[in-house]
């Protein structure tokens, strides 16, 4: 006999309370925070506040959209620029990523069972020191007078220092160093548990090791592909420590314009919007993936 | 001794494989495969029988080119491929595990090694149709492995090892992940398929139906090397240790000596009986001889037998009943416990024994095999 029970009771039981944590959690640490940026994104700076969206001094809500710093975006071309070259940037980190991650992580995953939780730990390893202080480590190394340069100049290899800092070179040289395990990490837990009796059964079909490699463990590892990509080219697009502290003036990423909207110019609707526009360029593509990834599917 | 009828004028077989002398040391210390030489005919079906570790799949990984031997020659219609890379050899596996590549359709898995040979689209294409309409699968081309049956996927995968018409086949336990069910049918179309496209097959497996079902010869395996090698017929009703004995079937071994050796019979003396056997044996009166004795050729009755060989007496202790036959556990008056199996040819259980009977346990001078070892 089914027993009449109340919303609040049915949603308190342990079972709701359970899954409604993780929920809770993104409801009020992400879903809210990126409405509030939405809301901020479609007003103006009056003074140095903050237009309010709703008007209630007739004792009426009054709803004023105000898509000024949208139209700015859109109207000064180094948003744009600036957006393109973080996309650039990102992608380029992606790629890199993958072609240094993906052998890494293959011969992790080949090398003897009792040595891959030790090649785990390393790849781990740098997570023990601060963020912050291994791109200064890369600073010291990278600048003219710097351990790198200081080095070849005293090896008599070269007579004036190479620049290296504050270039697209130093930059991605932070960028790649820094988001490096997380592509790793995915690849190597998908491609250790690659079935071998796949690559048998391409041997046995005719397929050379080199042929089978690229007919068989890089299409079957491309969950692990996209789950690396995804987790370096998410950050890396919005990312603002690095080209900060190494990519310098002649590096545009979106992280640092943001933060130029945010603290120096105070105008708040303007880099919200620079933000919006920027979790949209993310969250399309990613849509569009899925949906096709749910069809392939049902397919 | 019985033998199987000889044909005349046939001609001498065609050698497609043969394995000389081969041993597989693992790391150094471990025999897997320890001084083998095998010969497989053309258009056989060849089986590896025996329990698991006994060597049986590495033999078949050295045949596949996964694994090289340690000492020894494989050599294929009289090329050495001993050393030969797997995807080199004109041979293909039907893994036991049909490794089918998950993210290809069925019509794209066949066609695998057909594109790696570089043969041209329409020819492929033909091949491939043909496949799918031996493996009955025709509806599923378009379809992924994992959308098909445990049958189906058996059926694709091994098409997919005939599809390049290697000379040679090797299955690796192919039925062993299917219910017992579907394993009797599948084993009846995987013959046809095999016979109808008439490729000679070696075959890994550790069910002795399987292996007497489906092959022409049986190797049985044991410990790296041979017990024995024959025809089921043979292997069955005339194993050459109690090893095999024991291996293949059920068998009830009688301990005993030689009494009498004349050249058209023995009798052997055991504790529980004499038997009289009714043809030679190579041995002298007073050797200990095993006397193996298959329960399905054991009738059982409640009255005395006439004579004084081949029979025995005991109480029925256990009965097992299968549907078509029934399973008697008689323990002699020595201890010894034998299985008798009666045919239920009748809806009541025929002999009418029941617990704690006594009965008589006979059977004819044919029946038993006398073993040495």
């Amino acid at each position: 006999m089914a027993t009449k029970q109340s919303f609040f009771s049915r949603l308190f039981d342990g079972k709701h309370a359970v899954i409604g944590i993780p929920y809770l959690w993104f409801t009020l640490l992400a879903a809210i925070p990126i409405l509030i940026i939405l809301k901020i994104s479609l007003s103006e700076m009056q003074g140095t506040s903050v237009s309010n969206m709703i008007d209630w001094s007739n004792g009426w809500p009054k709803l004023t959209l105000n898509f000024s710093s949208y139209q700015f975006i859109f109207s000064d071309s180094l948003y744009l620029k600036t957006y393109i070259s973080s996309i650039k940037y990102a992608l380029l980190t992606t790629l890199i990523c993958l072609i240094i991650g993906y052998p890494f992580a293959y011969f992790m995953a080949r090398s003897p069972k009792h040595l891959q939780p030790m090649l785990l730990m390393l790849i781990m390893l740098p997570f023990w020191t601060s963020f912050l202080l291994r791109i200064y480590a890369w600073k010291t190394l990278l600048e003219n007078n710097g351990i790198i340069n200081n080095v070849l100049m005293s090896a008599g290899i070269i007579d004036t220092p190479i620049a290296m800092m504050n270039t697209p070179f130093s930059l991605m040289i932070g960028m790649v160093y820094s988001y490096l395990p997380f592509m790793i990490l995915p690849l190597y837990a998908n491609l250790s548990k690659l079935d071998m009796r796949y690559l048998e059964a391409a041997a046995d079909l005719g397929t050379s090791p080199f042929k089978a490699f690229w007919l068989i463990t890089v299409p079957l590892s491309k969950a692990g592909i996209i789950a690396g990509s995804m987790l370096v080219f998410i950050p890396t697009i919005g990312e603002y420590v690095i080209p900060e502290l190494l990519g310098g003036s002649s590096t545009l990423m979106i992280g640092r314009v943001l933060w130029n909207e945010f603290f120096s110019n105070n105008d708040w609707p303007m880099a919200s919007a620079v933000a919006v526009v920027m979790i949209l360029l993310i969250l399309v593509p990613m849509a569009i993936y899925n949906k096709s990834q749910a069809e392939a599917e049902v397919k | 001794m019985a033998t199987a009828p000889k044909e005349i004028n046939q001609p001498a077989p065609e050698v497609l494989l043969r394995v000389e002398n081969v041993t597989k040391i693992y790391d150094g210390t471990v025999k897997a495969v320890d001084d083998v030489s095998l010969t497989v005919n053309k258009g056989e079906i060849f089986a590896l029988l025996g329990g698991s570790g006994c060597g049986k799949s590495t033999l078949l990984r050295m045949m596949a080119g996964f694994e090289t031997p340690t000492k020894g020659k494989i050599f294929l219609a009289g090329q050495d491929i001993t050393n030969l890379p797997p995807y080199q050899r004109p041979i293909n596996m039907m893994f036991q595990s049909y490794a089918l590549f998950p993210h290809l359709s069925v019509w794209e898995n066949i066609a695998f090694g057909l594109k790696r040979d570089g043969m041209p689209k329409d020819q492929i294409a033909e091949r491939v149709e043909k496949m799918l309409s031996l493996a009955q699968l025709g509806k599923f081309a378009q379809r992924k492995p994992h959308q098909l049956s445990g049958g189906q996927q058996q059926r694709v995968a091994l098409v997919r090892s005939l599809a390049k018409r290697p000379q040679l086949l090797l299955l690796d336990e192919p039925l062993g992940a299917l219910d017992k069910k579907l394993r009797e049918t599948t084993q009846l179309e995987l013959v046809n398929i095999i016979e109808e496209v008439g490729v000679t097959c070696v075959l890994v497996t550790h069910d002795q139906e399987e292996a007497m079902t489906m092959a022409s010869r049986i190797a049985v395996m044991s410990e790296g090397y041979f017990l024995q090698v024959g025809a089921p017929d043979a292997v069955y009703e005339m194993p050459n240790s109690r090893k095999v004995a024991d291996f293949i079937g059920n068998v009830n071994i009688f301990e005993g000596v030689i009494e009498e050796d004349e050249a058209d019979h023995v009798t052997v003396r055991c504790p529980e009986c004499v038997h009289y056997v009714g043809h030679g044996v190579s041995g002298h009166t007073g050797m200990a001889v095993g006397v193996a004795l298959r329960p399905e050729k054991i009738m059982l009755s409640d009255k005395k037998p006439k004579g004084e060989y081949n029979w025995c007496e005991g109480e029925v202790i256990e009965i097992v009943y299968f549907g078509a036959h029934t399973t008697y556990h008689l323990k002699l008056d020595s201890g010894k416990v034998i299985k008798a199996q009666e045919l239920n040819n009748t809806r009541d259980l025929s002999c009418g024994l029941t617990w704690g009977d006594r009965a008589y346990a006979h059977w004819n001078d044919l029946a038993m095999v006398v073993l040495a070892q």
